[in-house]
């Protein structure tokens, strides 16, 4: 009996030996010889593997990082700007950190702002829909609410408010990997800079329709009525098709356009509450100065 | 109009199909190899029948209810359906607990441990009959003996399966002739006249509700007539090679859970092929495994096992068979 | 044995409430909407401009490219602006908005009864007076009809196919006109054989229309070289590839045309718009469109101007019943479903479809339980389950392996389909997208 037990473990342990030699022998045959750098660079980037930056996962992103001379049209937007300047000190490269940026929707046409004219009844899909016709509302242009940015989001940032039946997005979470930019038919979301403590100011609005026939869709439609870019000091607000657009990188957050929206399209985000409304004006056109010098 | 109108991709009519349409239509087709069970059985067969269908319609509720938390489906004819067929698989004097056991691991591993309705790779009845069959091996297999409607579920008198009396006879080197002699005529056996599980005795009430499905169009013709022509031609040919030891091909289909198998079993839609040429691999398989089990396994009967075996097979079906595309064949007109 | 098509189909109920209503000429609209893109192609370029005064008949917009067709004016009136509407694509688009006075024709459109038998003219003639006339396929798919006329090199028509199947359930349009326009369709016919050079006619019609296949065969014996071919009555035999293989039983291979097989297919009411092209100096502005549905109470054939609104249809049928829920332009099975009321009629509506509320609704998607229907029912040989699942998972380059493409989008599978799944909602998503990788392929670099 115990000479059977120590034949099994003898037989065993030489198996286990040959094994162990094979595989040492196989990994010296069929070594790639890789830049080290690689795996220094993944191990410092965050591992989402999201797409974010284009390249096929975390470790594309390194590899094109490693290989590449300049590196300062690479960016991994869920690394914050810190991350990104280590990997560049690590690589020999400039510092260089991009804005950090984050997904906003423009379009606000909630189920109260925007009427129903018809009821959709197909398969829960906003690509499905897009191509079908223009829409269960009057605008043809703003948001679907079947949440298709919802699901391609892999940081669980987003979903659907079920009152508003528009997607709303978790500042706190979104990485501006841009998933959902690509993901929505309508092209309603947009990656802007997320602002000097989180403040931004934008038109959330995408409808191209002449005022009249937008302002009768949606109320809170931007109409083009071209009061904003008047009144911006700062020549950041254009006016195309109808629908005002504020430059992200031009807007130095002044708030003077948001009163000026006759319709409220101009959002603003993460500010404190307003004052009366008169002096607003006066203190802004004194904070202005101020933070263009930041810049 | 104030009422909103409907839009939606075409197209924009239906057909006069459900799930639920299908599921309860093999149900009304099972009913007459119901009544013949309980013709030959008595009550037991109607005990073990609806303790089956009761306890898996439960479970699907609980597990759905509580584990999985979503709305429970127990409407939707399914769960009656396994719940039927696993009693059709086990004999009609088995102890409750063994059904509830059964009914547990039908609904629970073999159905809804894979997503539910539609996901299952195998045929969940089978999954209990087969659990149940190696956990209760006593239990499965004391077949009663038919007896009359009068039967009563607890004192039913049991003995063996015509396939079992000629596996135990020629195990014990009994002659074949001698063993023939001793289990009923074909005509018997074929109106449903022997000893065996609960629902596949009667071939005749097997094969009215085969036409019934037919003429529904629940199932198609492929995979129950290739099964049993498989069946048929390979034990054809074993019985012509030595007709003192393998019964012959006429024998295998009357007996046996074959009928019950090809036409219930094996169509089960979700577990069997979608094109027609996979169908009939899919049919062709089952039906050779089983004469081999039958005759060289250990086991007397073994429809479950080749099922279940081919059900594995279904996948790798599906994704190398493919049904003739519009096209492929150029003009054949000129 | 009746000819049909082998592989696959369905018999949905046919509900053809309209086949005996005799057509009649709808009301002309006090504003008439005549959209820029009534066809597949680039829209055409509009040549009015607002304020101009326009007669019916007038050429409004020109063909803007190889796959175009010219717009005429189907009213005689005031061009009040160039606006977008929704038309009956679903999306909002360039539409010529006319104030309708009167009813003032252009001289040259001869407005008689009275049918010409007139053959001599020659091919070139033919497909240039098509072309201006802004023909395009009327069976709904409003491929402009000059391009099929003319064979890319290297090929040659054998045979002309005419297209009356209508196998869609609830449309009548066709049948109408083969049964009350029977000779001229029959002209129109020759004249598109002689345009092809080709010496061979079949006309495909189904079973369930006894009257205009007798009423057919009986004058087709005048006309030489053209069959009449009745078919068994099964959906979805009117598409091009299934009709070919019923009639001729040849099969177009993937991803080809109908000129592959030597075969060129046109809708009756094609025919029938070649025949007044040609005959009557009459570009396409009027069609004929079945308005009908379970609840219509005069369900009719109506000869409808371009640029009607819809409303003003169902008016002419019997008003707008109070039970509606959906509203679709063409056949229940491929139609599109209107937002609105006041989508104009455009050169592809074969048909104006009122549902009642309660078969509006699609009922819940339950799980797929494998029932391998959709297979059975696909007439092009396709797996629909797989291919919703693919395209749900985004797997595109497997969907195109699994032939996506290749659906015609009849709508067999959903209609078959026992838990009621969206499956061409997401194969027409998966057409798309695979469409898009094809092309970007095919680009060059």
């Amino acid at each position: 009996m115990s000479i059977i037990v120590i034949y099994t473990i003898i037989s065993l342990c030489a198996l286990g030996v040959l094994a162990a030699l094979i595989l040492y022998f196989v990994a010296q045959k069929f070594m790639v010889i890789e830049d080290p750098r690689i795996d220094e660079v993944e191990g410092m980037l965050p591992g989402a593997n999201c797409g974010g930056c284009g390249f096929p996962g975390c470790r594309g992103f390194a590899e094109a990082m490693v290989k590449a001379d300049d590196i300062s049209d690479l960016n991994c937007p869920v690394s914050d700007a810190d991350g990104m300047v280590a990997i560049a000190a690590h690589l020999g490269h400039e510092a260089s950190a991009a804005d950090p940026k984050i997904a906003v929707l423009r379009c606000n046409g909630t189920c109260d702002n925007r009427a129903k004219t018809n009821h959709y009844d197909g398969a829960p899909n906003c690509t499905i829909v897009a191509s079908l016709y223009v829409g269960d509302t009057g605008c043809t242009y703003g948001c679907l609410g079947h949440g298709e940015c919802v699901d391609s989001c892999k940081f669980d940032a987003m979903y659907m408010d079920p009152i508003t039946g528009l997607p709303v997005i978790d500042a706190d979470k979104c990485v501006a990997c841009g998933a959902c930019v690509k993901a929505c038919p309508k092209n309603i979301i947009e990656l802007r800079n997320k602002g000097k403590k989180d403040r931004r100011i934008f038109v959330s609005c995408v409808n191209k329709d002449k005022g009249g026939v937008a302002k009768k869709a949606c109320s809170v439609a931007c109409i083009g009525c071209m009061k904003c870019q008047k009144v911006c000091p700062f020549e950041a607000i254009t006016i195309e098709n109808n629908l005002a657009y504020i430059d992200f990188n031009k807007c130095k957050l002044c708030r003077k356009c948001v009163p000026e929206c006759p319709t409220d399209a101009i959002h603003e985000l993460n500010f404190p509450p307003k004052k009366v409304a008169a002096p607003i004006i006066e203190s802004l056109t004194k904070e202005t100065p101020k933070e263009n010098n930041h810049n | 109009m104030n009422r909103l109108l409907n839009v939606s991709p075409s197209p924009h009519v239906s057909g006069d199909y459900s799930i639920k349409k299908i599921m309860y239509g093999v149900v009304l087709a099972l009913i007459p190899a119901l009544a013949t069970s309980i013709w030959f059985f008595g009550l037991g067969a109607l005990i073990v029948t609806l303790v089956s269908i009761a306890s898996c319609m439960l479970f699907e509720f609980l597990i759905q209810k509580y584990i999985i938390k979503v709305e429970p489906t127990i409407w939707d004819g399914s769960a009656i359906l396994t719940g039927l067929l696993l009693a059709f698989n086990v004999p009609s004097n088995l102890p409750i607990a063994i059904i509830v056991i059964g009914a547990l691991i039908a609904i629970g591993v073999g159905k809804l441990s894979f997503g539910g309705l539609g996901q299952n790779p195998f045929n969940p009845a089978l999954v209990g009959r087969v659990f149940l069959l190696i956990s209760f091996p006593v239990q499965m297999t004391s077949w009663p003996v038919s007896k009359g409607i009068l039967t009563r579920y607890a004192d039913a008198i049991t003995g063996a399966t015509p396939l079992g009396v000629i596996k135990e006879g020629l195990k014990n080197g009994e002659a074949f002739s001698s063993l023939m002699d001793q289990i009923p005529s074909h005509m018997q056996l074929f109106m449903g006249q022997m000893g065996g599980s609960l629902g596949e005795i009667s071939a005749l009430a097997l094969l009215l509700g085969f036409a019934f499905m037919l003429f529904r169009k629940i199932i198609t013709w492929h995979i129950p007539v290739f099964m049993i022509a498989t069946i048929y031609i390979f034990s054809g040919i074993l019985h012509l090679a030595n007709p003192t030891h393998f019964a012959d091909p006429l024998f295998h289909i009357v007996t046996g859970g074959a009928l019950l198998g090809a036409i219930y079993m094996a169509t089960d839609m979700v577990t069997s092929p979608m094109t027609p040429k996979g169908m009939a691999i899919f049919a062709i398989g089952i039906g050779v495994i089983t004469v081999l089990i039958r005759t060289f396994g250990a086991y007397p009967e073994g429809v479950s096992f080749a099922i279940l075996i081919m059900n594995a097979f279904v996948p790798i079906i599906n994704r190398y068979i493919k049904p003739k595309r519009f096209g492929e064949e150029v003009s054949n007109g000129r | 044995m009746l000819k049909t098509f082998r592989k696959g189909g369905v018999h949905p109920a046919e509900n053809k409430f309209s086949a005996n209503a005799a057509i009649v000429n709808a009301e002309i609209p006090k504003v008439a909407h005549i959209p820029l893109g009534q066809h597949i192609g680039a829209p055409a370029n509009p040549v009015v401009k607002k304020g101009d005064q326009v007669k019916v008949g007038q050429l409004l917009a020109q063909s803007s490219g190889f796959v175009s067709a010219n717009i005429h004016s189907s009213v005689s009136g005031t061009v009040a602006k160039i606006d977008n509407v929704i038309d009956s694509s679903g999306f909002s688009r360039q539409s010529i908005v006319i104030n309708v006075e009167g009813d003032e024709w252009l001289e040259s459109i001869s407005k008689t009864d009275e049918v010409i038998d007139d053959l001599s003219h020659t091919p070139e003639d033919i497909l240039k007076k098509i072309k201006e006339a802004g023909i395009v396929g009327l069976g709904g798919a409003t491929f402009p009809s000059h391009i099929k006329l003319a064979p890319p090199p290297g090929k040659t028509a054998e045979v002309l196919l005419i297209n009356g199947v209508e196998c869609e359930p609830y449309l009548t349009a066709d049948h109408r006109l083969m049964f009350e326009r029977g000779e001229e369709m029959l002209i129109g016919t020759m004249l598109i054989m002689k345009a092809l050079k080709v010496n061979r006619g079949g006309i495909g019609i189904e079973n369930n229309k006894p009257d205009a296949i007798k009423n057919l065969t009986e004058l087709a014996k005048k006309y030489d070289g053209i069959d009449i071919v009745p078919l068994k009555v099964k959906y979805p035999q009117g598409g091009e590839k299934q009709l070919i293989k019923a009639v001729i039983n040849r099969e177009i291979p993937s991803g080809a045309l109908p000129i592959e097989v030597g075969a060129v297919v046109h809708n009756v009411a094609t025919a029938y718009a070649v025949y007044e092209a040609i005959q009557k100096n009459k570009p396409l502005f009027e069609r004929v469109v079945t308005v009908t549905g379970k609840s219509v109470k005069n369900p009719s054939n109506l000869l409808v101007r371009i640029g009607t609104p819809t409303k003003q249809l169902i008016e002419a049928a019997g008003g707008l019943p109070s039970d509606t829920g959906k509203v679709v332009s063409g056949g229940p099975m491929m139609g599109k479903s209107l937002s609105t009321l006041d989508t104009p009629i455009s050169k592809g509506s074969s048909g104006v479809l009122l549902f009642r509320e309660e078969e509006a609704k699609r009922r819940s998607v339950e799980p797929c339980i494998r029932c391998s229907k959709c297979v059975s029912v696909c007439p092009m040989g396709l797996e629909p389950y797989l291919l919703m699942t693919l395209a749900e998972n985004q797997i595109w380059d497997r969907s195109e392996e699994e032939k996506t493409m290749d659906c015609i989008e009849c709508g067999s599978c959903m209609y078959t389909c026992p838990a009621d799944r969206p499956l061409l909602d997401y194969i027409r998503l998966s057409k798309a997208s695979v469409g898009k990788i094809i092309r970007s392929r095919n680009k060059p670099v």
